[in-house]
């Protein structure tokens, strides 16, 4: 097992005040919190400034880790000396509510029992909803169909102790699932005592960035790049669709940015969302002096200033 | 204990079929009846018809107290701060999604 330093997790001096501690968790819990971060390991790291701060902000936890301090560096295998608590008492329960801490943590204070969900009624009570969240890829909702989802599911243990569990479920993705919808699965939730219903499974979607198409709603932008010849005079040119190839007739005259709409090609719904393709003119260069001369050419036929509008 | 593996499941897109009442999002969140009622007195929450004898709400209701739930508890803000920092959360997503449609 890793020891962990919560003072470097905190960024804070070991020396650190109680209101010193408290402010840097106040910041980190906002830069990190799931809701608000746009950061990519968000998650993991709300989770372990939250563990560090549980340790640190009681003055008992602090002292007995501070304790360890002295004993292996970070990162070194670590093990706790047998009566390495001893004269400390930890006030209150342990971790409350839905945290669920490392190995480090609970070899040390203990795991996450008690607290609000040893509440077992071994006869009508309902059991447990389930609450998830996933990456799914944009074809799961343009297509619909089935997908394999992993989900981290926490548990509590014969010893009482709030484990994460790997579940793997086959799910019909409902076609038409916008990023933060729910796919409610009945009664896949924690079973319910022996008389109460089983509780559900809330999965909350969200899409993975798609190398082509960005969402909008239910509509869909590709950018799609075009020769300053095809914007002028017109053209017809392959463009991927979810739906395949299609030959996209770009008119005449096209600036860059102008947005072509091919209706219903978006997410599908009862209206269903359009598709956007928008031009953007890429230059074709002048490597040879073939094609030096032809723009030399086209300078000479075409009397234009792309800055008039600057007034220059 | 459940198997690891199961079968294929199905369900429906939550949002387009869920209307909720004030009990069942207090049992849904786990949370006092209350404190759904002052979701909706701060304006987190909206009624689909404020009028109605009994509060009804649309499926999003569910994601969107959950959170402010998870906000509240995990950074301390009370719920005026909360309903400020969903305000500016959907704004500054809005942002971020004009930029990505690269609006001229």
């Amino acid at each position: 097992m890793e020891f962990k330093d919560y003072y470097k997790v905190m960024g804070v001096a070991r020396d650190a005040t109680e209101a010193q501690i408290k402010q840097a968790y106040r910041k980190l819990a906002r830069k990190y919190h799931p809701d608000v971060s746009k950061e990519k390991d968000a998650e993991a790291r709300f989770k372990e400034v939250g563990e560090a701060y549980e340790v640190l902000k009681s003055a008992e936890k602090r002292a007995a880790y501070d304790q360890l301090g002295k004993g292996p560096r970070p990162g070194e295998d670590f093990r706790p000396p047998p009566d390495w608590n001893s004269g400390f008492e930890f006030s209150g329960a342990g971790p409350g509510g839905n945290a669920d801490y490392s190995d480090f943590f609970e070899s040390l204070f203990g795991g996450a029992g008690g607290g609000r969900r040893s509440r077992r009624d071994p006869h009508d009570a309902r059991g447990e909803d389930h609450h998830a969240k996933v990456l799914l890829d944009l074809e799961a909702t343009l297509q619909g169909g089935s997908r394999t989802l992993t989900l981290r599911i926490p548990e509590i243990d014969e010893q009482g102790r709030l484990v994460s569990k790997e579940r793997v479920l086959n799910v019909q993705v409902p076609k038409g699932i916008l990023p933060g919808q729910t796919i409610r699965l009945a009664g896949q939730g924690s079973s319910g005592g022996a008389q109460g219903a089983a509780g559900d499974l809330y999965i909350e979607v969200e899409f993975q960035p798609h190398p082509l198409y960005r969402v909008d709603g239910r509509d869909l932008y590709l950018d799609l790049p075009v020769a300053p010849w095809e914007a002028a005079l017109g053209a017809s040119v392959k463009t991927p669709t979810p739906s395949g190839t299609v030959d996209l007739k770009i008119p005449a005259g096209s600036r860059q940015g102008t947005k072509l709409r091919l209706k219903s090609r978006g997410i599908p719904a009862s209206t269903a969302g359009d598709f956007y393709v928008v031009l953007q003119i890429a230059l074709a260069p002048a490597t040879d002096d073939k094609a030096k001369s032809a723009y030399v050419a086209l300078s000479e036929a075409i009397p234009f200033n792309p800055r008039a509008a600057l007034g220059v | 204990m459940r198997p690891m593996n199961e079968g294929s499941l199905s369900g429906e897109i939550y949002e387009e079929y869920a209307v909720l009442s004030v009990d069942d999002l207090s049992r849904l969140c786990a949370v006092d009846r209350t404190y759904i009622v002052e979701l909706v007195e701060e304006g987190v929450l909206e009624a689909i018809e404020v009028r109605a004898p009994e509060w009804r709400f649309p499926g999003a209701a569910l994601r969107r107290a959950r959170t402010a739930l998870r906000l509240q508890r995990d950074l301390e803000i009370n719920l005026p701060g909360v309903a400020l920092a969903l305000e500016l959360m959907e704004e500054l997503e809005r942002l971020r999604r004009e930029l990505r449609m690269g609006r001229q």
